[in-house]
């Protein structure tokens, strides 16, 4: 879902980049809180882990592909804030170096994937947190659900970008329906490769997971 | 079951790398679901050309090497080791820092 330049006018991309410079500083000084000396080195570890994981489309319908974003995939492992700076680097390393995803657009896709995408599966993560038994593998189940949810999410914000300044004329309601429909397509992919990955990380090192209890965890630990 | 950091991060690189470097070769090549839209709906027509569309890395590949799977597989270790470096540097320039010992 990474924006070329073109689609959405120079004025909204300019103030989708402010709002997502506001949200960036807000990401660090909340990320400065959040990580520790243990979960610094997994927060990269996680954008280098997206970035590969994002070259690998896989086909969602005829003639049509779609790739992992790893907004929830970040959030559950290293906490809202670390996933959305690990979700612009990545994006900012593909625009920089990979020329994928427009310059003048990078503001817009940041919003999308990084902001929108990461805290719209924190917020579907935590409700579902709150209700569901607290097991791993209930978490698998939350984590499945918040990532699913996380990619019509960002192209929701696609659309409400395309309503403000697109340079085409085509209906809203046309791109609406055209986004979300492939987008929760994608967002399956996306829930099974987030809900593994968290598995895998459950199963070797729980403790690094931030959206995993440590409370729990004590209960496991055998000296 | 619980493995070292040392063990779990090395783990994490390696596959990784044998994601970017290797199996990004099988990679579907279908317009991803934002350009089969903007396809289907009409508005692809408004894309412009990236501004480092000649770049020698540009679509994830070394210019001029022909090999595709050699290609796309340097220019992918290439983006991991560009996204350890500046992610690394940025959380560990952020990260809480232990309190010292004497405090």
């Amino acid at each position: 879902m990474h924006i070329p330049d073109g689609f959405i006018d120079l004025p909204t991309s300019a103030a989708f980049a402010a709002a997502s410079a506001v949200a960036v500083a807000g990401a660090v000084k909340g990320a400065r809180r959040q990580l520790s000396e243990q979960s610094a080195p997994l927060a990269g570890l996680t954008a280098v882990f997206i970035f590969a994981v994002q070259m690998l489309n896989f086909p969602v319908a005829a003639g049509t592909s779609g790739h992992l974003i790893g907004a929830a995939l970040a959030m559950v492992l290293v906490g809202p804030y670390a996933a959305t700076l690990a979700l612009v680097v990545v994006l900012i390393i593909q625009a920089f170096l990979f020329a994928d995803g427009g310059l003048t657009a990078l503001g817009l896709s940041i919003f999308n994937m990084a902001v929108i995408s990461v805290w719209v599966s924190f917020a579907v993560f935590m409700l579902l947190k709150k209700i569901l038994p607290k097991t791993k593998s209930w978490l698998v189940v939350a984590t499945f659900i918040s990532a699913l949810i996380s990619v019509p999410a960002a192209a929701v914000g696609f659309v409400i970008q395309y309503a403000i300044g697109a340079n085409a004329t085509f209906s809203v309601g046309a791109v609406l329906n055209a986004m979300v429909g492939t987008h929760i397509l994608i967002g399956i992919g996306e829930a099974i490769i987030t809900a593994l990955t968290v598995s895998a990380v459950l199963a070797s090192r729980s403790d690094l997971v931030f959206g995993w209890d440590k409370k729990n965890t004590t209960l496991e630990i055998r000296s | 079951m619980k493995i070292s950091n040392r063990k779990f991060y090395a783990s994490a690189l390696l596959i990784s790398a044998l994601l970017a470097g290797g199996a990004s070769f099988y990679a579907s090549s279908s317009p991803d679901g934002l350009e089969k839209v903007a396809e289907d709906v009409g508005f692809i027509e408004t894309a412009e050309d990236h501004t480092f569309g000649d770049f020698t890395l540009s679509d994830y590949g070394i210019a001029g090497l022909e090999n595709a799977r050699l290609s796309v597989g340097f220019a992918g270790l290439i983006g991991v080791v560009a996204t350890a470096l500046v992610a690394m540097g940025l959380f560990m320039l952020i990260r809480k820092k232990a309190p010292s010992k004497n405090q």
